[in-house]
């Protein structure tokens, strides 16, 4: 079964097409990073405007990359929440329109569920169950997935996100946003022993986050410091520390607490290179074998869209042509089986 | 010619299917419901004709102005559908719609039409017909407060639309005795922009499925510290 699979929850326009024999035949991606950059953060109307504009040319652009024609497309994958409502609804304006003209079933696809199964994009792909640690500028969870279509939150950000606290931390360092990559190179200068910032909710049980104090934390501490290049870059070393040993102690919680063997991590944060090769350690010294998604099925892309699509499909699952957007929805509210 | 026509444009949704002269067609008033609606009532025209999705050889669409989500969706399924058939679009004003359905209903020939913008604003259009019974713009469409519309320079003139709900007070008081009468309770229909659609395809005034975008009228849409 051939997918062509449309992410549009957020500020990136992604597209792809996955086939369930053939693997992944091609995948095209624009960033609107630039035009939500000189307002601080993603204008919601501002990003609809310009999925529409950009949609359907992507949508060419891969099927020519991809020496893919129009009939040869089985279904149409959709994100379908949560995210933006009106960024979410173009996708689904148009996938759903596509499938109903060329007579194929319709997905609409819980956008997470992409993330947390990018890593079956790739070579090795992980077996089930996995733990998944699902870190990006929106989410920062925990999921045990047992199988697909069976997700457990083990815990969850009560506040920011990861990736939401690396750009507001960018963002009172004064770099701009987005900042988090930013904010990782110039922790790259950092002298890490300059500041200890606190590891937030590592003290009591549970396997919950919150990342909200720590950019309070960074703000207090920049403005009792002479504000030159090195303590900015001290600053960054430290919070990202904290950020990254945080989710490392909640992982091998997580881990110890699950019995399970294999650690998937997913999300834009999940680019973060010190953050993978410390989750590497981490994995080495408890024997459990840890995946990652390449850079680019970390952050938003119509890939992972695909694939999540083409599984559900194949169960025999579509959408009637009432179609929906679902800006808030719970991963765990998404339940099917795939045998 | 087979032509398909779909409006979300405002708190109505509706679809006509035009074959060869013959027209069907579907309308309700449902605000919030247009995603649930307007695929299934573009179904149900096309199989009561006996044809697929594929046989049209033309779409239209209201491309604004009007709630900017709503003419996201009607936009987004039509750029799917022309895409996916490889037909061209005609993007058609939801003022003209208005002021071409208020010339067959009523028979007026000039229009003043007006649809609520929110935020204490309307967009506006002044439509006249021509010899071929279809309605121009006379003047560029705008958003603006009621007391800064464009004005007519003579005539009577018949005003339409939800902007004439909401500000008919204002808007008489600006236009005097130019104004003949006006309905306020009135959405862009789909089926009445079956003429200006023909109208569109006939002129060429026809653009491929990436092409087929919204027309907002405001654009500034983000608040910035001046």
């Amino acid at each position: 079964m051939r997918v062509l699979g449309i992410e549009t929850s957020c500020d990136e326009t992604g597209v792809a097409v996955y086939d369930t024999k053939q693997g992944l035949l091609g995948h095209a991606l624009y960033s609107q990073t630039d035009i939500h950059a000189q307002y601080g953060g993603v204008v919601p109307e501002l990003a609809s405007r310009d999925h529409i504009r950009k949609l359907i040319p992507l949508i060419k652009t891969l099927l020519n990359e991809s020496h893919t024609k129009p009939d040869e497309i089985d279904g149409i994958a959709y994100t379908a929440g949560p995210g933006l409502v009106g960024a979410l609804l173009v996708g689904a304006a148009v996938g759903r329109s596509l499938a109903w003209t060329w007579q194929v079933p319709a997905i609409g696809v819980h956008h997470l569920e992409g993330h947390l199964l990018a890593a079956m994009l790739e070579e090795p792909a992980p077996s089930f169950p996995f733990l998944a640690l699902l870190v990006s500028g929106g989410h920062t969870q925990l999921v045990e997935v047992a199988e697909i279509g069976k997700y457990i939150i083990l815990g969850e950000s009560v506040d920011d996100a990861a990736g939401e606290a690396f750009d507001k931390t960018a963002k009172l360092l004064g770099l701009g946003y987005p900042g988090g990559p930013a904010l990782a190179r110039l922790a790259e200068q950092g002298n890490p022993d300059a500041f200890n910032f606190p590891r937030p909710m590592t003290q009591r049980p549970g396997l919950d986050f919150s990342f909200s104090g720590l950019k309070t934390h960074v703000l207090t501490t920049w403005r009792a410091q002479t504000q030159n290049k090195q303590t900015r870059a001290d600053i960054a070393r430290a919070f990202e520390d904290a950020v990254i040993d945080t989710l490392a102690i909640k992982c091998r919680r997580a881990l110890k607490q699950s019995g399970l063997t294999r650690l998937i991590i997913a999300g834009g944060v999940g680019a973060n290179q010190r953050l993978r090769s410390r989750l590497g350690e981490l994995a080495k010294e408890m024997s459990v074998s840890v995946y990652y998604p390449r850079p680019i099925f970390c952050t938003d892309n119509g890939a992972m869209i695909a694939y999540a699509g083409a599984i559900r499909l194949e169960t025999g699952q579509s959408e009637p042509l009432a179609f929906n957007a679902y800006p808030r929805w719970p991963i765990n509210e998404l339940n099917y089986s795939v045998s | 010619m087979k032509l398909l026509v779909i409006d979300t444009a405002t708190e109505a949704c509706s679809c006509a299917l035009y074959l060869d002269g013959e027209i069907q067609d579907r309308y309700v008033i449902a605000p919030r419901q247009h995603t649930s609606l307007i695929l299934p009532m573009a179904d149900e025209l096309l199989a009561e004709a006996g044809l697929k999705p594929t046989q049209l050889e033309g779409i239209a669409f209201g491309c604004g102005p009007g709630s900017f989500t709503g003419l996201r969706i009607a936009c987004g399924v039509v750029q799917g559908i022309a895409f996916a058939a490889d037909i061209p679009v005609a993007p058609i004003s939801s003022l003209a719609a208005l002021a071409q359905a208020t010339y067959t209903k009523y028979g007026a020939v000039k229009v003043l039409a007006a649809i609520d913008a929110r935020m204490h604003e309307v967009y506006w259009g002044r439509y006249k017909i021509d010899d071929k019974d279809i309605m121009r713009c006379e003047s560029k469409e705008i958003v603006c407060a009621p007391n800064d519309i464009s004005l007519p320079s003579e005539g009577q003139w018949y005003g339409v639309g939800t902007g004439w709900a909401t500000y008919a007070e204002n808007l008489k008081a600006k236009l005097g005795k130019m104004v003949q009468d006006y309905q306020g309770k009135t959405y862009p229909q789909a089926s009445a922009m079956i003429p200006l659609a023909l109208a569109a395809f006939q002129e060429g005034k026809i653009v491929s499925a990436e092409d087929a975008l919204p027309v907002y009228l405001r654009n500034k849409v983000v608040q910035t510290r001046s």
